[in-house]
């Protein structure tokens, strides 16, 4: 068998480097994410509910996306949300931001600004002060350029 | 970089156990590192990684921020209020800066 590079090898080799370059450089796999949220709750079950993730449905501007949480909790001493981390699955990196609260927090919400790369699931788990973890997912659609649409 | 400069907008009065409503806006490129120059060289990230409101020495809220958060960070959040105070904020740079900005508040 020949070592020569044929044509065909070089193509193949081309193709693979492609595909390994394009995976390199795109979004977090979602075991990043799954990583991200069991270094978060320290593997306990997240049950559902409870969260509200306040987005626009389309984003026109991925570079500044208005995102607002909001945790149902009475927040009194003994029990508020000790701290909600969001996550945006199809960025490069998952990570956006991670809010403390406390019981004179009053109520568990909070607004930010985030970059999106494009359409994407944005994932929020709460941790309450019980030890219990809620968490909620929301899509948000990106166009990308802004120009409107 | 440029020197950022930090904004807060918190009622200068409310009543005692009210809910009052802060906004927080400080001035930063948030450079996320996944950005490449004109010669393909990655710009390094740099990005205020923490964000602290504390009242009367009690932290209240806090944030860690990771390089998808937008530039010009925004913060809006909520406070109950049982008596007067001083408000202080800390942004937190990654190369080590600290930026504060204070506001008082009255409570009747």
């Amino acid at each position: 068998m020949s070592h020569h590079v044929t044509r065909r090898t070089a193509m193949a080799l081309g193709g693979a480097a492609l595909v390994a370059g394009v995976a390199g450089i795109t979004p977090a796999h979602a075991s990043e994410i799954d990583e991200r949220i069991s270094e978060f709750t320290g593997g306990a079950e997240a049950q559902s509910g409870r969260i509200s993730i306040d987005a626009p449905e389309i984003a026109e501007n991925g570079n500044t996306v208005p995102i607002g949480i909001t945790v149902d909790s009475p927040m009194t001493d003994d029990d508020f949300v000790e701290a909600v981390i969001v996550l945006a699955a199809g960025n490069p990196r998952p990570g956006v931001a991670t809010f403390h609260f406390s019981p004179a927090s009053g109520e568990a919400a909070a607004k930010t600004r985030m970059r999106l790369a494009k359409t994407q699931d944005i994932v929020a788990v709460a941790r309450m002060s019980d030890g219990s973890f809620y968490r909620e997912n929301r899509t948000v659609k990106v166009t990308i350029g802004g120009c409107g649409g | 970089m440029a020197k950022s400069k930090p904004r807060v907008k918190v009622p200068k009065k409310a009543a005692k156990g009210d809910l009052i409503t802060i906004k927080t806006l400080i001035s930063h490129k948030m450079e996320s590192g996944q950005r490449k120059d004109k010669e393909g060289n990655p710009i390094p990230r740099s990005i205020i990684n923490k964000f602290t409101c504390d009242f009367n020495g009690q932290v209240v809220f806090a944030c860690d921020i990771e390089p998808a958060i937008s530039a010009n960070p925004f913060f809006e959040f909520s406070v109950r209020v049982e008596e007067s105070g001083t408000f202080k904020f800390t942004w937190v740079d990654d190369d080590g800066s600290v930026y504060e900005k204070t506001a008082d508040i009255a409570v009747q």
